[in-house]
């Protein structure tokens, strides 16, 4: 189904609370050739674990198969490192669509949020939606 | 003295080439949680009208902030994102290769700005991907 410009402004519901653990950060790092380092702290692009689980309640809500979902991008503002034993959700929001080519652009916007409420990092993706071939 | 206040505006990121193998992008779908087909599943990429499987883009945004702990260890990364401008295939036996270079930008206070270049097969993948960097 084709994603349309009604969404635009609609927040969705929070994500489960993430626990962060030390064998889902090593799984992380080594899944990308690397090691976890605890003085060298978080792979920086961690935070993806959570706003991933955003995606997926976006797409069931909308029907939409991820098959059919590349990402056009992605960017991290932190407002401090995460770390071991944060607890996170996170809540996506539509910022913004547009239909190019048949593919429909979805802009998104997710905040994540500590166990206190506390911003940890802002994720802003856009998201392509990939029309039928034709 | 910390290596990133050696960082000077204009100075070059020395090279770094990563490899990215199918094995990883299941390690990575586990990982990270995401099980799109298309990081896996050729039949599958081939349909949806992808050159074949490819790579996630944030497995190659991950592999920038690997560079970024070779070029800097233990600096506090503060902001990174790029757009994904190509698709990076990889094989099914093999591996593709993504090269993670740059440039240092401005200093402002504590923060510096990285501007990156990162190719797989002489092919731009990521779109004007930066970094800020702390220390």
């Amino acid at each position: 189904m084709p994603i349309d410009a009604s969404l635009v402004g609609r927040g969705f519901p929070p994500t489960q609370p993430y626990p962060v653990t030390t064998d889902a950060v090593v799984a992380f790092a080594t899944s990308v050739g690397g090691s976890y380092d605890v003085a060298a702290g978080l792979p920086p692009t961690f935070p993806i674990v959570v706003t991933f689980a955003a995606l997926q309640d976006f797409l069931a809500t909308e029907q939409v198969e991820l098959s059919r979902i590349v990402h056009g991008d992605q960017r991290f503002r932190y407002e401090r490192p995460v770390v071991i034993g944060d607890v996170l959700t996170t809540a996506l929001t539509v910022t913004g669509v547009r239909t190019i080519g048949g593919n429909d652009i979805v802009s998104t916007s997710s905040e994540i949020l500590d166990a206190s409420g506390s911003l940890v990092c802002t994720a802003t993706a856009t998201l392509v939606h990939r029309g039928d071939a034709a | 003295m910390s290596a990133i206040s050696e960082l000077t505006k204009g100075d070059a990121l020395p090279e770094i080439t990563f490899e990215i193998t199918r094995a990883d992008l299941v390690a990575y779908a586990a990982a990270s949680g995401d099980q799109n087909p298309i990081h896996q599943d050729e039949e599958i990429a081939l349909a949806v009208g992808l050159p074949g499987v490819i790579a996630h883009g944030m497995y190659t945004l991950a592999l920038v902030g690997r560079a970024l702990g070779e070029w800097a260890p233990g600096a506090e990364v503060v902001e990174l994102g790029s757009k994904f401008v190509a698709p990076v295939v990889v094989p099914a036996t093999g591996a593709a290769r993504v090269t993670v270079t740059g440039t240092v930008g401005e200093r402002t206070d504590d923060l510096l700005a990285l501007a990156l270049v990162v190719t797989s097969d002489g092919t731009k993948v990521l779109g004007a991907p930066r970094a800020t960097i702390r220390g």
